[in-house]
């Protein structure tokens, strides 16, 4: 498989009146084309800050990509221009929002918008545009969607809000979609039809999908790759299968011990993970797990563990007692 | 585990519409939300009762017309014997101390221009239990319980975090020693690590309480947890009741079959492995919900002769698995 996106170093910061929040810290990995990667990890550990500094979209002030590279299609969009960046965004690089109310404007008709941004982006005239529009709805669900052009935002309900959103993202023929929680604020009947929607798409169309979710049910499912994110960290990255069944880090093996399964006895107590999230203000140097790892011993305080290769190239993991636990002697 | 069969409350035909009306000046009621459309089912004593159902199913609705926060339209709720949609003043007040409720977001549901010492210690003073003395200690005796330190008492409820909140909350809704605990999403807002913080405090809590809950919830899987039995609502209406075990091996209505199907497991091989059933459609609105089976409009298994006609009923299928679906026979 051919790279598509490779991120090298990212580092993004909050400069707040509390204090520097050290949102994104050092991340690095890339995306295949036509893979479908899950960012996964509690709110509040970066994943959309990560997503966002990708697409040049973090406000400064008070936000600062402080240092790294983002390499998307030959080019390092950290460095292009502001007009080379705008052109990617929304063309070969798309977003999907977890509210699709926040990117929608209220007082304009869903045709409207698609075809205004078709007429932007990729020149055509008017008719060809409504004529694409009714078919990029169509191709995601929406009934009648020719009679739907008129119909302003508020007349669609949630989860087909998410399907005009997609349609919007998928108007340009993207190479990657970035979905950030596009199924959060769903019904479990809906995100079961959202999640077929986009797996459908992105098999017909062949793009890449980045998918952000707090969800590990969901990465399991739509997923090839997953990356376990902690405190502005890739703590794990590796294929589904093995991050889910040879798991080597304490955060991710806290994660799924914390969820009830479907084929454990009901009644065992769930094994959750102690003490709060981190606070991204006063992360300290050390491994960012510390304070809630069972497993902490000195060196865990004072050094940061790189994220390394396991048994296998492709799953890596940043603990230093990694080796250990998966001996079953730490 | 409600093997001794106590009966703690019956809800019996609970219906509560919402009005809806128009006009500004003189307001017309144009239709109703039938929130809740005929709702029965019994709790017993010391067990855990799931309530599932998607966003607007009518689970809150539930809850707080139980706990009279909504009068309801029509039903009974009777609580160890007395049927609480008729009692007033004093009397009503008593009963009410039996039952409280802990709620989906913490934070909204704490007064932030008051200390978590007085939040918790509100029902004590509303009910005139004990002197300041005695209220003031078992404050610091209920923080300890739900896992929190007594000397915070003093702090203000955004000082603490969405787990902490939560605990401030349970620790309010025990002041009074209920004996029924609604529970109205008590985890949803809170990240994946802190929910099994939350669960494993509940269960504990009503391990050595002894307390009954009702325990509302969208997340299946948590709910097949912690319950004993489970109800599954659509549209305002209980569709299927069993026992745990029998509502995951042997799901009998249509609806309850999609909804497991569509909750994600946390498993690649058992995700591989399994169905999927996808609804097509939206939740049709409860102002207009469907004729006969509310759920014909989305249902893979209608039968467009029969279903939209008739209204099927809760009936006791197998011994204790309820099930409102005309053709629920040929699921079993
Ligand atoms: N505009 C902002 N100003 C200050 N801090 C921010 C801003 N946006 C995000 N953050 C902080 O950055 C951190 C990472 O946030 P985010 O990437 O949104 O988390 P996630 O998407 O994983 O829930 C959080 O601590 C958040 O509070
Ligand atoms: N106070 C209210 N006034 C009017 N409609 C309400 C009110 N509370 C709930 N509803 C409506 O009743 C239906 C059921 O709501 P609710 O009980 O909150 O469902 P759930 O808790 O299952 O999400 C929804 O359509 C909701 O909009
Ligand atoms: S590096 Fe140390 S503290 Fe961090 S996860 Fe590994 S054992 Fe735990
Ligand atoms: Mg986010
Ligand atoms: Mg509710």
């Amino acid at each position: 498989m051919n790279e598509l996106l490779r991120i090298k170093d990212l580092q993004t910061r909050f400069y707040t009146r509390d204090g520097v929040v050290h949102a994104v810290n050092g991340v690095s990995y890339s995306i295949d084309e036509g893979e479908i990667l899950g960012v996964v990890g509690e709110s509040g550990c970066g994943k959309s800050v990560h997503a966002l500094s990708i697409m040049r979209l973090i406000p400064d002030p008070p936000g600062k990509i402080e240092r790294g590279e983002v390499w998307f299609d030959g080019q390092d969009l950290l460095t292009v221009s502001d007009e080379e960046i705008r052109k990617v965004r929304g063309g070969r690089l798309a977003m999907v929002f977890q509210d699709p109310m926040s990117s929608l404007n209220p007082a304009m008709t869903i045709g409207f918008q698609i075809v205004e941004a078709l007429t932007l982006h990729l020149g055509m005239n008017n008719k060809q545009a409504e004529a694409r529009t009714t078919d990029l709805l169509t191709m995601v669900g929406i009934p009648d969607a020719k009679n739907r052009l008129e119909d302003y935002p508020h007349q669609f309900s949630g989860g087909m809000r998410q399907r005009v959103m997609i349609a919007m993202g998928l108007s340009c023929d993207p190479k990657l979609l970035i979905a950030d929680e596009p199924t959060t604020a769903l019904d479990v009947t809906i995100q079961a039809q959202i999640v077929d929607l986009i797996k459908r798409l992105q098999a017909e169309l062949g793009m890449a999908v980045m998918w952000i979710t707090h969800d590990l049910g969901v990465v399991a499912d739509v997923a090839e790759r997953v990356n376990v994110m902690y405190a502005g960290y890739i703590v794990e990255r590796g294929t589904v299968r093995d991050v889910f069944k040879r798991t080597r880090h304490p955060y991710t093996i806290g994660l799924l011990g914390s969820l009830p399964r479907l084929d454990e006895d009901p009644g065992t107590e769930l094994s959750a993970i102690p003490g709060l999230p981190p606070d991204l203000i006063d992360l300290r140097p050390g491994c960012p797990f510390a304070v809630r790892c069972t497993y902490v011993v000195e060196q865990c305080w004072n050094e940061t563990p790189p994220l390394e290769p396991t048994e296998s190239e492709r799953h890596t993991v940043a603990c230093w007692r990694w080796e250990e636990i998966a001996q079953g002697v730490a | 585990m409600g093997d001794g069969r106590e009966i703690l409350a019956q809800v019996r035909g609970l219906v509560k519409h919402f009005p809806i009306s128009r006009g500004t000046i003189i307001k017309r009621v144009v239709g109703q939300i039938r929130a809740v459309d005929g709702v029965s089912f019994d709790l017993y004593r010391g067990e855990t009762l799931g309530l599932v159902g998607e966003t607007g199913s009518g689970k809150t609705t539930v809850g707080r017309t139980m706990l009279r926060l909504y009068e309801a339209t029509e039903g009974e709720v009777i609580f160890d014997g007395v049927d609480l949609m008729s009692l007033k003043g004093k009397e009503l007040d008593r009963m009410r101390r039996r039952i409280s409720m802990i709620f989906q977001d913490p934070f909204a549901s704490l007064n932030p221009r008051m200390t978590i010492g007085s939040i918790v210690g509100e029902p004590l003073l509303v009910h005139e239990v004990g002197n300041k003395k005695e209220r003031q200690a078992r404050v610091r005796q209920l923080l300890e319980q739900v896992g929190l330190n007594p000397n915070f008492i003093n702090r203000y409820p955004h000082e603490f975090s969405g787990g902490q909140q939560q605990r401030i909350g349970i620790a309010r809704a025990l002041a009074l020693d209920p004996e029924l605990v609604i529970c109205d999403e008590p985890i949803s807002s809170l990240d994946v690590s802190i929910q099994a913080q939350i669960v494993n405090l509940l269960e504990r809590l009503q391990d050595e309480l002894g307390l009954t809950y009702l325990f509302i919830a969208h997340d299946l899987s948590m709910v097949r947890h912690i319950s004993d039995r489970i109800a599954v609502m659509y549209l305002g209406k209980i569709v299927e009741l069993a026992d745990r075990d029998s509502i995951y091996s042997n799901p009998l209505h249509p609806y309850t079959q999609a909804l497991m199907s569509a909750v994600p497991v946390p498993d690649p091989d058992l995700q591989e492995a399994r169905v999927r059933i996808i609804l097509e459609g939206d939740i049709p609105s409860p102002a207009s919900p469907p004729e006969g089976c509310n759920f014909h409009t989305r249902c893979p298994v209608v039968r467009l002769d029969h279903c939209p006609l008739a209204e099927p009923e809760l009936r006791e299928l197998q011994p204790g698995h309820w099930v409102a679906c005309h053709y629920a026979e040929d699921f079993q």
